[in-house]
């Protein structure tokens, strides 16, 4: 194989990609030699098992994939904003929708919630960390070099271009030759593992690992959210994997699943996606519900309206959510009858989301709302996911289906609920918890400059394109007619009313690093969970004593009869993992071997397996006991952290 | 912790980390269960498409399959003993059941290459067809746990012999066990769906 078949060559835009990426990661290099920073790196960061940093490595990757994605999104509107425009050809456009959804849903916004979740849940439960750090390390570096791998494809190789869905035969070997595929097969595959991994962490953290006193129906609701999603993660991301492993395996080793030889059945990677898709869209929905659910009940200043509906209509939803997934294919002859059941099933699933809405209007109900940044963009989630949420009952009549498939009125449907419900509640969860994580609140008045230019722009950019779904305008194509032109220019205008909404939210990042008021009391927003009862910056081992909780907004309560957790006689050793290279470098064997399989270099591939399964003994034979923190050094850190506290209040 | 409650509590339940790595390998299998569900189901979905390929109703034979589903079902009997032994205290005879579970499990693993390369030779391999590249998929998928979780418990039984019985070896144990009747479970599965079903049809 020469280098031009191995570097992609001839696009103007990638070759700029190119200079790009070198430019960037040389600056990167070069400001980590100059300040002398690898080693800090290495030790604080890379290596660390400990929750609150993974989870901030996760959303630094997931704004990094944000904006990758979102370049992509701005170089389509582009293309499609005029007629007869040549901005990018036919082939380059299939690329860039087939990457952006993949970064979207797989390196974005699981990662952005997951990111979030390994945060707040131990805050929230009063745990010192997750069940196993060691596997959320491994987590972590899954995604991270999963999303690498994927990424690597547009300057390597060349990006997949069959679709984020990669429906078969098309993406099969025989019509889609070459790397780009491989690349979203084993990308996908390798972050999935983390995922997964994630999930039954996650599960047993919140089962085992809760603070006494908590019981199931105590636990706020961010936390059960995340219960349940890592229940559907649990069940649904098997399918993805096996999905994945038989696509691969028709690609690279020559076997029929889904070839038109062979008697494949093309369909059933339809049927398996969807199995996993659809689940795959509550995860990335109901921890966004969660976090709105605590933003609404903090800033409307009352406890959140009918918190056991709530727990079970998310349990409901997340049964339901694996009985839909043929409602992606209505179009493709399934026939009357399982077409009326799917449709049906389908348009059950918006009677407990719609309970879920009228639950959130009943907490805003009578309150006093305090419009901070973070509750702006639960109050916009409101009107604008139910936009979403009707329009996909309307897709869910599979009748009415035939005339919407695969038009932009479904695009515009899974932007509503995505933008409006994910995106959003990411945005909310990132303002609200940014004082526990960094110390310092984000700028109010930049935030809101950032929600209205992205809200608005938001909406511009999307509630036209249901009607150009209705003009019969079909999703994935490159150019325009005339008759699409006005709505079209509309919707672009819109798009980059988001990107600069985007750009603002990043600079209150830089901005409020740079001016804003350090945060001493651990508490700025007067919430009611545990998370808020630390100190900030929060101490590596969470809670110096674990504390008891009595009620569901525990902290609240223990504001009101003037309570604190800490107590210094109950101070004893905490015990506390060591850190660890091994799960960064077991995953970069794994991404290696995952590049090796993508090239088809087969020998490669399997010296990367073994790598790894060496690895994986050497952890086995590792009886690594941790190390304990003296109550001394507790007291030490308490006493500076809290004394502060006490004189500023 | 009091001292009737270790009597009470089996040594790898007694430390919380050994708690919760047996619920968290439990939630895993519950996952497996989903993998191995969707092999099923494809197969399933697969059934009757040989295309040019041998029909496996030529091709399974009764003995061969019999004597796999018996080695393989006595290994996850002698896993089970083994970790009675365990609970007894014994690393000794802890050792020598484990070592025949791995011996009984290599077996198994050169029954099943050996009727994959019959098969092979007969003209049905991964590429012949849509149910040939399901019926090597969902059986080898098996066949690649059984290969991992010999690997596994060379490395315990390693373990075993330098540290003896501890909490932290012998939730290792537990857990490997947990993961041997499961595989157990499945080939139950395999044997009666694919093998039985393929020799009648
Ligand atoms: C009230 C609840 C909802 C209903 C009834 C519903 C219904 C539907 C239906 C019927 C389709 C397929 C339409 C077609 O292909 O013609 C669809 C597509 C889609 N929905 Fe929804 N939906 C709901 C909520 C959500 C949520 C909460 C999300 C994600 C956060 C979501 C994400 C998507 C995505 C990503 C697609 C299309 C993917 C693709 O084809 O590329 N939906 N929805
Ligand atoms: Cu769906």
């Amino acid at each position: 194989m020469g280098l031009d078949e191995f570097f992609v060559t001839g696009e103007p835009l990638i070759y700029a990609g190119m200079v790009a990426i070198v430019l960037v990661s040389g600056a990167i290099i070069f400001l980590l030699t100059y300040f002398k920073k690898w080693k800090w790196l290495w030790r604080e960061w890379l290596t660390s098992v400990d929750h609150k940093k993974i989870g901030i490595m996760y959303i630094l990757s997931a704004l990094a994939m944000l904006f990758r994605a979102g370049t992509d999104a701005l170089m389509m509107r582009t293309q499609l904003a005029f007629p007869d425009m040549n901005f990018l050809d036919a082939q380059h456009y299939n690329e860039i929708f087939t990457t952006h959804g993949t970064i979207m849903i797989f390196f974005m916004a699981m990662p952005f919630l997951i990111g979030l979740m390994n945060i707040v849940v131990p805050l929230q439960i009063g745990a010192r960390d997750f069940a196993f750090p060691y596997v959320n390390a491994l987590s972590f570096w899954s995604f991270f070099f999963g999303a690498m791998l994927f990424n690597v494809s547009f300057v390597i190789g060349g990006s997949p271009d069959a679709g984020w869905t990669s429906y078969t035969p098309l993406a099969g070997a025989a019509m889609s030759p070459g790397p780009g595929q491989n690349f979203y097969l084993l990308g996908l595959q390798l972050s999935g593992i983390g995922t997964l991994a994630t999930g039954i962490n996650l599960m047993v953290t919140i089962l085992k690992m809760r603070a006494p006193g908590m019981t199931l129906f105590k636990m706020p609701i961010f936390t059960w959210s995340t219960l349940i999603t890592s229940f559907i993660i649990t069940f649904a991301f098997p399918i993805l994997t096996v999905a994945l492993a038989l696509m691969t395996v028709d690609r690279i080793f020559g076997s029929q699943f889904f070839t038109l030889t062979g008697e494949g059945l093309p369909m059933m990677w339809a049927n398996l996606f969807w199995m996993w898709g659809h689940p795959e869209v509550y995860i990335v929905i109901l921890p966004a519900f969660g976090i709105f659910s605590e933003v609404i009940a903090t800033f409307a200043k009352k406890r959140l309206f009918g918190y056991n509906v709530m727990v079970w209509s998310l349990i409901l939803i997340a049964g339901l959510s694996f009985l839909v997934w043929v409602h992606h294919f209505f179009t493709m002859g399934a026939g009357a009858f399982v077409n009326s059941v799917f449709s049906v099933s389908t348009m059950a699933i918006a009677v407990p989301t719609g309970v879920k809405i009228f639950n959130w209007l009943a907490t805003l109900y009578k309150s006093k709302i305090k419009t901070t940044t973070a509750m702006m963009w639960a109050l916009a989630f409101i009107p604008s996911f139910t936009i979403g949420g009707i329009t996909g009952v309307m897709l869910g009549m599979a009748a009415a289906d035939y005339q919407f498939h695969n038009s932009y009125f479904l695009i515009a449907h899974f932007h509503y609920v995505l933008v409006a419900g994910t995106v959003f509640g990411c945005f909310a969860g990132l303002v609200y918890w940014y004082p526990k994580m960094f110390g310092h609140t984000l700028n109010e008045r930049i935030g809101k400059w950032s929600f209205w230019l992205f809200v608005i722009g938001f909406h511009v950019c999307f509630l036209p394109q249901y009607f150009l779904g209705l003009d019969g305008m079909p999703r994935r194509v490159f150019h325009v007619v005339p008759e699409w032109f006005n709505l079209n220019v509309i919707s672009t205008i819109g798009a980059f009313g988001m990107g600069l909404g985007f750009a603002v939210f990043v600079y209150n990042i830089y901005y409020s690093y740079r001016h804003s008021e350090r945060e001493k009391t651990g508490d700025p927003w007067d919430a009611r969970t545990l998370e808020w009862a630390t100190t900030t910056p929060v101490p590596e081992y969470n809670f110096a004593v674990i504390p008891h909780v009595k009620s569901h907004d525990a902290y609240w309560d223990m504001k009101q009869k003037g309570e604190t957790i800490y107590d210094e006689s109950k101070l004893e050793p905490i015990h506390m993992p060591n850190s660890t290279g091994r799960p960064f470098i077991m995953m970069a064997i794994l991404a290696f071997t995952g590049f090796a399989l993508v090239f088809e270099w087969i020998w490669l591939a399997v010296a990367g397996l073994i790598g790894a399964l060496v690895i994986m003994g050497i952890r086995s034979f590792d009886y690594d006991e941790g190390y304990h923190i003296s109550v001394e050094d507790i007291k030490r850190t308490e006493r500076s952290a809290r004394g502060q506290s006490h004189e500023l209040r | 912790m009091s001292s009737d409650e270790m009597n009470v509590k089996p040594l790898e339940y007694q430390t919380e980390d050994g708690q919760m790595s047996i619920v968290g390998f439990w939630i895993f299998l519950a996952a497996e269960v989903v993998l191995f569900a969707t092999l099923f189901a494809t197969y399933a979905v697969l059934f009757g498409r040989y295309s040019d390929a041998p029909v496996p109703g030529n091709l399974f034979e009764a003995k061969s399959t019999l004597v796999m589903t018996l080695i393989l079902l006595t290994s996850s009997f002698t896993c089970g003993v083994a970790v009675f032994e365990m609970r007894r205290g014994s690393v000794k005879s802890l050792l020598i059941w484990l070592i025949i579970t791995l011996a009984l499990g290599l077996s198994f693993l050169g029954f099943e290459i050996s009727e994959f390369m019959h098969y092979a030779g007969e003209g049905a391999t991964l590429q012949s067809s849509a149910y040939w590249s399901a019926f090597f998929i969902l059986a080898g998928t098996h066949g690649v746990h059984v290969t991992f979780g010999i690997g596994w418990l060379m490395m315990l039984l390693i373990q075993l012999a330098r540290r003896g019985i501890t909490s932290v070896t012998s939730r290792k144990i537990f857990i490997i066990g947990l993961y041997w009747h499961f595989l157990d479970v499945v080939w139950i599965f395999i044997f009666t769906g694919v093998y039985l079903i393929g020799m009648v049809v």
